[in-house]
């Protein structure tokens, strides 16, 4: 008992690392509606500039924001591959996650590289862990603010319109094409940042690190919103709810691990997890197709009377 | 206010899907006018509005509003001069938004996109004042999600959204068709004031006859992809429904052949 709650801040603080990578997830997967695996790669991306830039003597702050700017570049080639040669976006995504694969063994040389908190100064490391939750979530919780504010702008509204209604969308003048690459750019800058805050925190960057972080991030946030959802639908709870359910999904690795379960087996229960509630929310509309929230198509007054 | 020049469109080309939908389409639309739009199934009335609007690009000819060649300009950019409704209420709004987010988009509909707000206050004030003019209590409700609202209610936002800015060209696409006919009947009111309010040119396609007839200064009717009858003003006004059908077997040569019309 002692070792698991010797465990959970080290649970909370990878938790709230992986709920920036959340958030970011957040913005293809449920603002544009875009399922994006351009992630697993780009969070490598992220770990292995900041780590890389460490080793050479510059500034952790300076190493963070290029880190931000390569997840972007990443996010930005999956959108032109979609919106200029027309790939679908799964597809999209799989390409340049392979492709980063390459890349981020170029940046590191390596399939890994150490940049311990000993011997480079870091926002972020597991020696520290009072100090890594009070960073991780004061940087979750400036990114909420930040992406609240943007999504309330008239391009953060382009953005949402896009992915609620093309069509629509398009009529109003909205060029789609450039609201869906800004958002893969801003979406994959997140979770290189997320990257490179974990690189930081291990100390290390590794080719494999990103591997499955779709599904922890859709997982993270597909926990979150059972949450959250409760209290209501506004943007800033449900960007919160992502980073929270980063949080919950790493305190239920840790205790399982402490129950003993095989961590071979991890990422296989991470997947059914995911399966499952999407599952879930399938089953829900098929079965119950007239539990929706809106009036018959037809009258003119009906609708429901209270605000959203 | 528009001219359309000769406009080819044949979908799926080369295969046995070929379909001619506009077969040399010409049509000249002063400013003010408001026409609407009859036809059979098929005879390529959504099809010339969606040309219009820059959903596709015609094989060949020429598309003009107010006096500029838009037939190669992309949609969006279109977008900005024009305001359009579908036929789904579903299909013109973002769902997922609020009322006055959805209208605050359709406000800057041809502006560049900026980091400024996306609703300010004083626009939620005008706002309010438009959707009262609705008459269907939504100037209390705009910060609901536009997915709660009705049919109905959903069009008639849209033709609120679509008429902001004062369009050059208002297009509308069998826009009550999916509505039960009293809501259809406030919507189409709705349209005459706010076509009328805004001095709207206005191209309007519908299946109902009746509604063709009472609505707007000239009416066009399409088949295979051309206007084969064009009336307008004093004869307009004369028009009925029997005289319709006649004419239109006089000039097709063919029966009217389109049971939602001719029952409606």
């Amino acid at each position: 008992m002692a070792q698991l709650i010797n465990a959970m801040p080290g649970a909370i603080a990878q938790g709230l690392i992986w709920g920036i990578m959340a958030i970011g997830l957040y913005i293809t997967y449920k603002v544009l509606d875009f399922a994006d695996l351009t992630v697993d790669g780009s969070l490598c991306t992220g770990a292995a500039v900041c780590g890389i830039l460490l080793i050479n003597g510059v500034n952790v702050w300076v190493c963070m924001l290029v880190a931000f700017a390569a997840g972007m570049l990443a996010g930005g080639v999956t959108g032109l591959f979609h919106t200029l040669l027309g790939i679908p976006p799964i597809l999209s995504g799989i390409l340049t996650q392979l492709m980063l694969w390459s890349v981020n063994l170029k940046i590191m040389g390596g399939a890994t590289i150490a940049f311990s908190s000993r011997n480079y100064s870091v926002v972020i490391t597991q020696m520290e862990l009072a100090q890594a939750i009070l960073v991780a979530f004061g940087f979750c919780a400036v990114l909420i603010v930040l992406l609240y504010f943007f999504f309330g702008t008239e391009i953060g509204c382009a953005l949402r319109a896009t992915g609620n209604n093309e069509k629509m969308s398009n009529a109003q003048g909205i060029d789609v094409r450039f609201a869906k690459v800004l958002g893969l750019m801003l979406s994959n800058g997140l979770v290189a940042l997320s990257g490179a805050l974990l690189g930081q925190y291990q100390g290390s960057a590794d080719i494999n690190m990103g591997r499955g972080a779709i599904v922890i991030g859709l997982a993270a946030i597909i926990i979150g919103q059972s949450v959250v959802s409760a209290f209501g639908s506004n943007f800033a709870l449900k960007l919160s709810g992502a980073a929270l359910g980063g949080v919950i999904y790493y305190m239920v690795y840790t205790f399982v691990i402490w129950l003993g379960l095989d961590t071979d087996l991890l990422k296989m229960l991470s997947a059914l997890v995911v399966a499952f509630f999407l599952g879930a929310s399938y089953w829900k509309k098929t079965c119950f197709p007239n539990r929706k929230k809106t009036a018959p198509a037809g009258a003119v007054t009906g609708g429901e009377g209270k605000d959203a | 206010m528009l001219r359309l020049q000769e406009i080819r469109k044949t979908f799926n080309p080369g295969t046995v899907n070929a379909k001619t939908a506009l077969d040399g389409l010409n049509l000249t639309v002063a400013d003010g006018d408001f026409v609407t739009v009859i036809g059979g199934n098929g005879a390529g009335k959504s099809t010339m509005l969606n040309a219009i609007a820059g959903v596709f690009r015609p094989d060949s000819g020429r598309i003009e509003i107010d006096g500029t060649d838009v037939t190669n300009m992309p949609e969006y950019k279109r977008a900005g001069i024009l305001g359009r409704v579908f036929q789904d209420p579903m299909m013109g709004t973002a769902a997922d938004m609020q009322i006055d987010e959805n209208l605050a988009i359709a406000a800057r509909r041809g502006k560049r996109h900026t980091l400024r707000w996306g609703v300010t206050a004083a626009e939620r004030d005008t706002y309010r004042t438009l959707l009262a003019q609705l008459g269907l209590g939504l100037e209390n409700r705009l910060s609901s999600k536009v997915g709660l609202l009705s049919g109905g209610q959903r069009q008639a936002v849209t033709l609120l959204m679509a008429s902001l800015n004062r369009p050059k060209l208002l297009l509308l696409d069998e826009h009550t068709a999916a509505l039960d006919p009293k809501t259809a009947a406030k919507v189409l009111q709705l349209t005459d004031e706010i076509v009328e309010a805004n001095h709207l040119t206005t191209l309007m396609v519908t299946h109902n006859m009746k509604d063709a007839i009472a609505h707007g200064n000239r009416l066009i009717m399409l088949e295979a992809g051309r206007v084969i009858l064009d009336v307008s003003g004093e004869e307009k006004r004369k028009l009925t429904v029997e005289a319709l059908l006649e004419a239109f077997m006089r000039v097709s040569g063919s029966e009217f052949a389109n049971d939602r019309t001719l029952l409606s």
